[in-house]
């Protein structure tokens, strides 16, 4: 809402506050002032002159030259405007003003004739471009015949007016009047107001007797009112609501027209002229529409209405979407003369509908949809009449002819003033709510502490207590609240373990080189169910699908992590940043129907991609770059820092390089991810290099966690090392050997580690050579040399016996 | 026999002041002091002596050994800390050469900025809360005060799934969730932080994915004092001890009163800037007292019960904070914008 504060002065005074001043209480006490801005740029030394005669220029076809009276003496002004004419009166900018962009006009030469200054057209002066009647934008302004010449034609025009615009919030729709904005600030400030009081003279003749209103559904409209104008002369209005309505940011187009804009701005009542000779027909009847009905709106478009949207017809034919729009049928124009003038309440969601499915949202409609003051309807009805009685030479029938089963009372509140201090904390006397209630204009019973508010149907929004609760406390002051801390009892707060775990694994990854990254949970179709883990696929789950996604890169929930961090590594790679180390902690969604009828399963999964050199110390001629082994490396830290026994197999995952990729198992053989190389396809489709990634079921993860929780003592007796170098087939997994060393050499055989890996020289081809330490522990006692010896025989012979292993020579 | 001793210590600290190795030190050692050395020879010929001598000979040839020892040990450790000063006058390298770089991670911004928050509620008592991203209308919008037909609920501004599940627009159902747990009869003190998701086109300010921080009191006799209290003791952890807070009048569907917080603009100080438009202050937050629908609709009786909630975004603090100026670059994930704020 853009509020003019010359406007604001006819109401309630406000001179005394610097603007900024003012938003400020405003914004203290309820309404958000978003900006502070004058309705122009600074102009000065600009007056009303008149021009006396308009001649061609002698030297230039499209240039006239004009003598221009501007009270004190006559000026030879140079003019290109196309509308300029004899006998017109126009804004004069003499020699030595001041246009906006601080442009100075001087006393110059055009082509070879002395030009005393500038005729200005409103743009010139500041005034927005959508603001400007239509027949002026083309050229310069002309003024009406009553003001006088050297009159200052900034202040005659308004343009020294400074416009408050004010954020509101649904509650306060009352502010979308001024009358509502004079109530506010008259509260803020604790000051007198006066706002207009309608009148109106009315011919002897009633409206009823030319109009008959009949509603068909009193719930979507419960109040019509129609009334009748005759004798109308359609032409320009008074200077001042042109004015108003420039300064609201409404373009004035004729006096018909500016008036109902004028009331829906003054009032908050939005109302509609009908050309009552084109409406056809002596009953206003309001109705639903039926289904496939159309209307030609008043921007000429044919609309299709539906029963959801309610209409003003003639009996007959639709003439408006109620509350929205206007008919092109009945328009008024330059030569009507009886107006059918509708104040109407309309049912806020009826309205919201139409404005919605007709892609109309304007001034009226977001009033109607808001609920306008039920009280406020006939009267602004009667405002109007009384402004065109004014200006447009009017003869008011007695009237309105109407249909009225609107509620108009008033919302009760009880309150009690010991349970204001409770809520807010505060000490605020009887006196003070009392006070309170008096600048709200909130008429209201008192019995000591108890008070009985009849909320004024302007502020609809007024219900229960807490509402109550609300005005006093903004009146009074937010500021004057104190701080005080919840006495309640004490409370420790904390982390949960599942949210330490959390915590613990990002400092992990973190700490293992991988910066944190945050991706979209809306993927693509296809992303959606790329590089699924195992025991996801295993789930069978259907991708979750928005019903209006906004675009096909965001239309799906996503079931891995990966793909959104893969095209994180693409947008890095084309920006030259090659090394990249990433992981995310986030959920993807499982759904297991195929239509989704309830909540997916939100599982926690912990995923990371890396690509590039992994180590580069150039001077040392040191380089490593990412392969298999460095993220596994990463996933088997996290294990042993999660103390979990977890085993590798290799796996074929759709998109990942098969002969590269493992899936992880827990010793109960349950999959809770997989580590290996991106599919080198999938990574040349995005552009990046090569890109080793691991997902993980962090969920299962922190469960596994949670129930195992038993520490071991540090071990009081030695262990001793043995090292054991075997011969096999190139083609046995170190892992398997790994598994059934442990398993022969158990219970003493504590750690299996892999030191050296060999092919080549000294080795058959097809053969490797694998060397292991192996550490022998009993926690009871010291080992016997034997006993070790024992165990060590027995692992030779089953590594031979399972995979062929030979010890090497 | 004294004259002997004497020319025998003289001769032998001589070539203890000459040795230059250690292997010199020991030569003279085994020569002067072993059980073949000359004052050895002395002592066992002292039976030659008189009963008077003999103590007073005893004692010269002991003076003279331990003279000679000393001697030895003292240049030994002299020559010992030569050695290891050419030592490492030799293993000197060029220390302006860059070392070995550690591969660092760090955290994203906004998970920097929500830990601080949770940190800072944690410290005054509130615990955790986490819910699902993909929520029933009924726990997004009913239970806080936006019935269906609400026109705060537009299809157009949320991500629905179907016409009962939606992706969640803000973490509040988080809160209805928890306190429908308690039977309406224990206090709650929570915060939720989490993803929201809107039907929002992505651009500078905007972005269809964001997160949401959200506190919740609710017990018997919270004031809105308290709300006041609460949130000045957050704003001067987060943003500094010298600012101020200010609450105004706002509207959110499931508090009642509600308020925005503001924070005095740290640029300007309060003045007025182009930063704080001009105003001298920031909105960070919106807080209300929770409205009594809300209170009911979760099991509490209003009257006895009360509460306050806020709710802040992550992303609006970091840009303040640190300046980002375009929310994009929180879900881009480029390398240069993460490493830049792990210090955050």
């Amino acid at each position: 809402m853009l509020v003019s504060l010359n406007w604001l002065n006819d109401y309630i005074d406000v001179n005394d506050y610097k603007p900024e001043d003012l938003a400020e209480i405003i914004t203290k006490t309820g309404i958000e002032v978003e900006s502070v801005n004058p309705v122009a740029e600074a102009a000065k030394g600009i007056v009303v002159g008149r021009v006396v005669s308009c001649e061609q220029h002698p030297n230039a076809e499209k240039l006239s030259l004009c003598q221009v009276d501007i009270g004190e003496g006559i000026l030879q002004i140079v003019c290109g405007a196309p509308n300029i004419a004899e006998g017109q009166k126009v804004p004069v900018a003499t020699p030595g003003a001041v246009l906006p962009g601080n442009f100075k006009i001087n006393k110059t030469k055009l082509r070879g004739e002395v030009s005393n200054g500038m005729i200005c057209s409103l743009q010139e002066l500041g005034v927005d471009e959508k603001d400007v009647p239509k027949e002026y934008q083309e050229g310069i302004y002309v003024f009406p015949e009553d003001v006088n010449l050297g009159d200052d034609a900034v202040s005659l025009l308004n343009l020294n007016d400074i416009i408050i615009e004010l954020g509101l919030t649904p509650n306060r729709s009352d502010c979308l009047s001024m009358a509502g904005v004079a109530y506010e600030v008259a509260a803020a400030l604790g000051r007198e107001y006066k706002l207009a009081e309608e009148e109106v003279e009315t011919s002897n003749e009633k409206a009823e007797k030319m109009v008959k209103v009949e509603v068909e559904d009193p719930q979507a409209n419960p109040y019509y009112g129609a009334f009748i104008l005759k004798d109308v002369k359609v032409g320009k209005s008074p200077l001042w609501i042109q004015n108003r309505l420039t300064a609201a940011g409404i373009r004035p187009i004729n006096n018909v027209v500016d008036i109902t804009n004028f009331v829906l701005l003054e009032y908050g009542q939005p109302l509609h002229a009908f050309d009552f000779d084109r409406f056809g027909s002596s009953r206003v009847v309001t109705r639903r529409a039926r289904s496939g009905e159309k209307i030609t709106t008043l921007d000429d478009q044919e609309r299709t209405l539906s029963p959801d949207h309610l209409i003003i017809t003639n009996g007959e034919n639709a003439h408006a979407i109620a509350g929205v729009m206007g008919g092109a049928e009945s328009e008024v124009q330059e030569n009507t003369t009886t107006i059918l003038l509708e104040a109407a309440y309309f049912n806020p969601a009826n309205v919201r509908q139409a404005a919605k499915d007709h892609g109309l949202r304007s001034e009226a409609s977001t009033r109607f949809e808001k609920g306008v003051d039920p009280n406020r309807v006939e009267r602004a009805g009667i405002r109007a009449c009384e402004l065109l009685q004014q200006y447009a030479g009017a003869t008011v029938l007695e009237g309105p002819a109407k249909f009225d089963q609107l509620d108009r009372s008033e919302n009760k509140v009880q309150m009690n003033s010991l349970k204001i201090n409770e809520r807010l904390g505060t000490e605020i006397s009887n006196e003070e709510i009392a006070y309170i209630l008096e600048r709200l204009q909130f008429t209201y019973e008192s019995n000591g502490d108890e008070f009985l508010v009849y909320a004024p149907t302007r502020r609809g929004d007024i219900v229960l207590f807490e509402d109550m609760l609300e005005e006093v406390a903004r009146i009074y002051g937010y500021d004057n609240l104190p701080f005080t801390l919840p006495s309640g009892a004490a409370h420790a707060g904390g982390l949960s373990l599942e949210q330490k775990l959390k915590r613990g694994m990002k400092a992990y990854f973190e700490g293992a080189g991988l910066d944190e990254t945050i991706t979209y949970s809306l993927t693509s179709e296809k992303q959606a169910a790329m590089l699924v883990s195992k025991e996801v696929e295993e789930l069978t789950p259907t991708p979750v699908k928005l019903a209006m996604p906004m675009s096909e890169d965001h239309s799906h929930m996503r079931l891995s992590i990966l793909p959104e961090l893969l095209q994180s590594i693409s947008y890095n790679s084309a920006r030259k940043q090659q090394n990249i180390a990433y992981y995310e902690l986030g959920t993807v969604f499982i759904s297991q129907e195929e239509e989704v009828t309830k909540q997916p399963h939100e599982m926690l999964r912990a995923s990371g991609a890396v690509t590039g050199e992994w180590l580069a110390h150039p001077w040392q001629q040191e380089k490593k770059v990412v392969d298999f082994f460095v993220v596994k490396g990463i996933v088997e830290g996290l294990m042993k820092w999660l103390d979990l026994d977890v085993k590798y197999t290799k796996a074929k995952i759709e998109g990942m390089h098969p002969g590269r990729t493992a899936v992880v198992t827990t010793a109960e053989e349950e999959i809770i991810g997989f580590v290996g190389q991106v599919h080198p396809k999938v990574q040349n489709e995005l552009g990046i290099k090569d890109t080793f990634v691991f997902d993980l079921n962090a969920e299962m993860l922190i469960d596994i966690y949670q129930k195992e929780e038993a520490f071991e003592t540090i071990p009081r007796f030695p262990s001793v090392n043995r090292d054991i170098a075997l011969v096999v087939e190139d083609s046995v997994p170190a892992g398997h050997i790994e598994k059934t060393i442990y398993e022969a050499g158990a219970p003493l055989v504590k750690q299996v580690r892999v030191f050296d890996v060999y092919q080549g020289e000294h080795l058959e081809e097809g053969m490797k050579s694998l060397a292991y330490r192996l550490l022998y522990l009993d926690p009871e006692r010291t080992l016997k040399d034997e006993e070790v010896e024992a165990a060590h025989e027995q692992i030779l012979k089953e590594v031979k016996d399972k995979h062929n292993a030979e010890l090497r020579a | 026999m004294k004259e002997r001793l004497q020319e025998l210590k003289a001769e032998a600290l001589n070539k203890v002041d000459e040795a230059r190795e250690v292997q010199h030190l020991k030569d003279v050692r085994v020569e002067y002091l072993g059980k073949k050395g000359p004052i050895t020879e002395v002592l066992r010929s002292m039976g030659k002596l008189s009963k008077e001598e003999r103590p007073v000979i005893g004692q010269l040839a002991n003076d003279v050994r331990e003279d000679i020892a000393q001697a030895i040990e003292k240049k030994q450790s002299a020559l010992e800390e030569a050695a290891l000063e050419k030592q490492l006058e030799a293993e000197s390298i060029d220390v302006t050469l860059p070392g070995r770089p550690v591969q660092v991670g760090g955290p994203h911004l906004l998970t920097s900025i929500v830990e601080e928050i949770e940190d800072l509620f944690i410290g005054m008592g509130f615990e955790i809360k986490e819910g699902p991203e993909v929520e029933t209308d009924y726990y997004n919008f009913e239970a806080l005060n936006l019935p269906k037909g609400h026109p705060a609920r537009d299809m157009q501004d949320s991500f629905y799934i179907t016409e009962e599940l939606l992706l969640r627009t803000h973490t509040s159902p988080v809160q209805a969730r928890t306190m429908g747990l308690k039977n309406g009869s224990e206090p709650v003190k929570m915060i939720c932080p989490g993803k929201v998701y809107r039907r929002d086109t992505d651009d500078a300010t905007h972005s269809h994915q964001f997160t949401q921080i959200e506190g919740l009191l609710v017990d018997k006799h919270v004031r809105m004092s308290d709300l006041k209290g609460v949130l000045n003791t957050f704003a001067k952890q987060m943003f500094g001890a010298e600012r101020e807070i200010r609450l105004r009048p706002s509207f959110f569907p499931f508090t009642e009163p509600s308020v925005e917080m503001d924070i005095s603009c740290k640029v300007c100080g309060g003045t007025g800037c182009s930063v704080c438009k001009g105003t001298g202050w920031i909105e960070i937050l919106g807080a209300g007292m929770v409205h009594p629908n809300v209170l009911e609709m979760a099991g509490y009786d209003p009257k006895e019960y009360s509460g306050f909630a806020f709710g802040m975004g992550p992303e609006r603090i970091a840009m303040l904070k640190y300046g980002v100026d375009d929310i994009r670059n929180f879900y881009i994930n480029d390398q240069r914008f993460l490493k830049q704020y792990h210090k955050a």
